[in-house]
Order: structure tokens, then C-alpha cells, then sequence
């Protein structure tokens, strides 16, 4: 009862001012984001898929890392076995993603189904870790939500065509070091999500799990693993005040 | 597809309807999964305990993530984590940690390989 009322007091807002400011909190991101959208679409242009299917995957799939590993692994000819094997790849490396949603439905579990759910499919890293830290310092306008996405898919998809037609301008993505474009984002993410000494037995869990599924795993289970045995290392400290 | 036997176009079967299933598989599979965490979370009641660990999650996800790549990736991973979080505590500029982060990165690959 009185978490249905809470619920309704709490419902975030729709505003313009919100949209540009969620557009504005996603900028920082968005030449990291592009210069690996480009490498996606150098990739596809490589293999030879034609512009508008490519289009089709960076729209549909919105998820490069995955769709790297599942273009790597395209088989000469497409059986229903195939089709099955790419999407369980990409559903691996997407598996983090899971983790994205639950966390988002605290904040915006109020809105009605039909507002939420068009909006989950622009879920990216950078746009849930910074509308995350968004809510976390008080914002509640699920409009920053739409505006980050917004920023984020134009972007992509313009930098996906820019790669898919420049092809070989970005032929060596390692040697520039955008296979490192995630982890350093992340990274200085982490400053302004520290939240003192408290939250650092979780970090450290979700460390150490992390490293030990990595050694142990090929994939992308780390990530999935790591978070969610942090995040129970947080949930089951009793002690803790809550944030 | 015909086979085309040695003619090389790329040697991948790209046009044909198993393409397309296999995109829409992807990202419907994709989908569920950014979609089912939110729904999966509607099915729970969100106690303090709950809250203060999914509150918890961008923080344990960002660890997971960087912990193991910088480690597997060695040397340019860890200069270049190192100047992303020194950029930004040092000036709190999302932007200016990403291009530090990613410059040293690059300059490390150029000259330790």
C-alpha cells in the first residue's frame, strides 16, 4: 500500500528541459561510441554485407560488441542451426543487459508499459551507466532517458553508415585501441560512482569474480557474474544505510 | 544461394532470407534481454535489500567489466584506465577522461606493441 503510494508520488516526469539535458549527459560519450561504431561498420562492409542489411542489424541488434563476435562468426551458409548459434552468441554477450533493466525499474517501474518498453530497446552501456548516476543524484525526468537514447542512436547509426563506407580508413582497430573504447569509458565512470569505503567490499567481490569467471570462462560471463555477486555482497550487509 | 564453389564473394552467403532471420533473431533475442531484466523486476518486490542492490549494479558492473579486460589486455589497458580515472578525478569531465583514456591508449599500443 504505502509502496503503491510511493510509487505514484515518485513517477518521473516528461520534460523538454529533461530531454536536453539527457542529450547534453550523453555527449562526452558519444566520440568513444562513434569511433567503434565505425569499426562495426567497417566490419560489416569487409564481410560483405550489403548497406541496408547492415543498417538493418545496427538498428535491430543495437549491440556492437555482440555484433562483432556474431559477424566473426557469420557461417558461409545460413542453416536454422546457424541461425540459432548467432542468436545465442549475441544473447551471451548481451547477457549484461539483463542487468541494465532490473536496475532501471526502481526509477522507472511508475511509467506506464507502453512509454517503458519502446524505451528499453536503447538501452547501451553508456546510456544506462549515465542515466544510473543520473537518478542517483536526484534526477527523476524520464525524458533524460529519451534524450540520451536519441543522441546515442543517431550517432551510432551515423557512425555505422561513415565506417560501412569508409571501410579500410579503419582497418586496424587495435592499433588505435578501440577495442578498449568500453573499459575506458567504464573507467572513468568509476570516480563518480564511488561511493566511499562502504560500497568497496562489493567493488572488491565483484572484482575478484569477475577475474576468477574470466580465467575460468570464454565470453562474456564476467561481467553478468562479477556484478551479481558484488551487488548480493551489497544487498546482505546488513549494517549498510541505505544510499 | 547457389554454391558457388571457388568463386570468392567473400566467401559468405549474405543476401539470401537466412540472413535476414538470423538479424532478427539476434535482435529479438537481444531484446528480450534488454526488456526481460525491467519485467523480471516488476515480478519482485522491491524491498530496501532489493533496492540497495540494483542500486548497486552500475558500480559492480563497471568493476566486472574493466577489471578482467584491463588485466587480459596487459600493459596499454592498464596506462590507459589509469589516465581515464586520474583525468577524471583530476577535472570531473566525462569527456576529457574518455580522450585522455583513450589517447594513452593508443600511444601505449604504438610503442609497446
Amino acid at each position: 500500500m504505502t509502496e503503491n503510494r510511493s510509487a505514484l508520488v515518485d513517477r518521473p516526469t516528461w520534460s523538454l528541459a529533461g530531454l536536453r539535458l539527457g542529450a547534453f549527459l550523453l555527449l562526452p560519450s558519444l566520440p568513444g561510441m562513434m569511433a567503434f561504431g565505425a569499426v562495426v561498420g567497417a566490419t560489416e562492409a569487409r564481410k560483405g554485407f550489403d548497406l541496408v542489411t547492415a543498417l538493418l542489424m545496427n538498428f535491430w541488434v543495437y549491440a556492437g560488441a555482440s555484433q562483432l563476435v556474431a559477424i566473426e562468426g557469420w557461417p558461409q551458409h545460413m542453416t536454422a542451426a546457424g541461425v540459432a548459434t548467432l542468436a545465442l552468441v549475441v544473447a551471451t554477450v548481451n547477457a549484461r543487459m539483463l542487468l541494465f533493466g532490473a536496475s532501471l525499474r526502481p526509477w522507472l517501474g511508475p511509467l506506464p508499459a507502453w512509454q517503458i518498453y519502446p524505451l528499453l530497446q536503447f538501452t547501451t552501456d553508456p546510456g544506462w551507466v549515465i542515466m544510473m548516476r543520473y537518478r542517483a543524484e536526484g534526477g527523476n525526468d524520464a525524458a533524460a532517458f529519451l534524450g540520451g537514447a536519441l543522441v546515442v542512436l543517431v550517432a551510432w547509426i551515423s557512425a555505422t553508415i561513415g565506417g560501412y563506407l569508409a571501410g579500410a580508413l579503419v582497418a586496424d582497430p587495435r592499433a588505435i585501441a578501440l577495442d578498449l573504447v568500453l573499459p575506458i569509458f567504464f573507467a572513468a565512470m568509476v570516480v563518480p560512482l564511488w561511493r566511499g569505503r562502504r560500497r568497496a567490499t562489493a567493488w572488491g567481490v565483484a572484482g575478484m569474480v569477475a577475474l576468477a569467471t574470466e580465467y575460468l570462462v570464454s565470453g562474456w560471463w564476467f561481467v553478468i557474474t562479477g556484478a551479481i555477486a558484488g551487488s548480493l555482497v551489497e544487498g546482505f550487509v546488513e549494517d549498510a544505510p541505505d544510499a | 544461394m547457389p554454391d558457388l564453389g571457388g568463386l570468392d564473394l567473400g566467401g559468405i552467403d549474405l543476401e539470401g532470407p537466412g540472413t535476414i532471420a538470423a538479424i532478427l533473431a539476434m535482435g529479438a533475442v537481444t531484446y528480450s534481454i534488454r526488456a526481460g531484466g525491467f519485467w523480471l523486476m516488476g515480478h519482485v518486490p522491491l524491498t530496501a535489500r532489493v533496492r540497495r542492490m540494483l542500486e548497486a549494479l552500475p558500480g559492480t558492473v563497471v568493476v566486472a567489466t574493466v577489471l578482467p579486460i584491463t588485466v587480459r589486455e596487459g600493459a596499454p589497458a592498464i596506462l590507459a584506465v589509469a589516465a581515464a580515472v586520474g583525468a577524471m578525478m583530476v577535472r570531473r569531465n566525462d569527456f576529457l577522461a574518455v580522450i585522455a583514456g583513450m589517447a594513452v591508449a593508443a600511444l601505449a599500443r604504438a610503442w609497446l606493441g
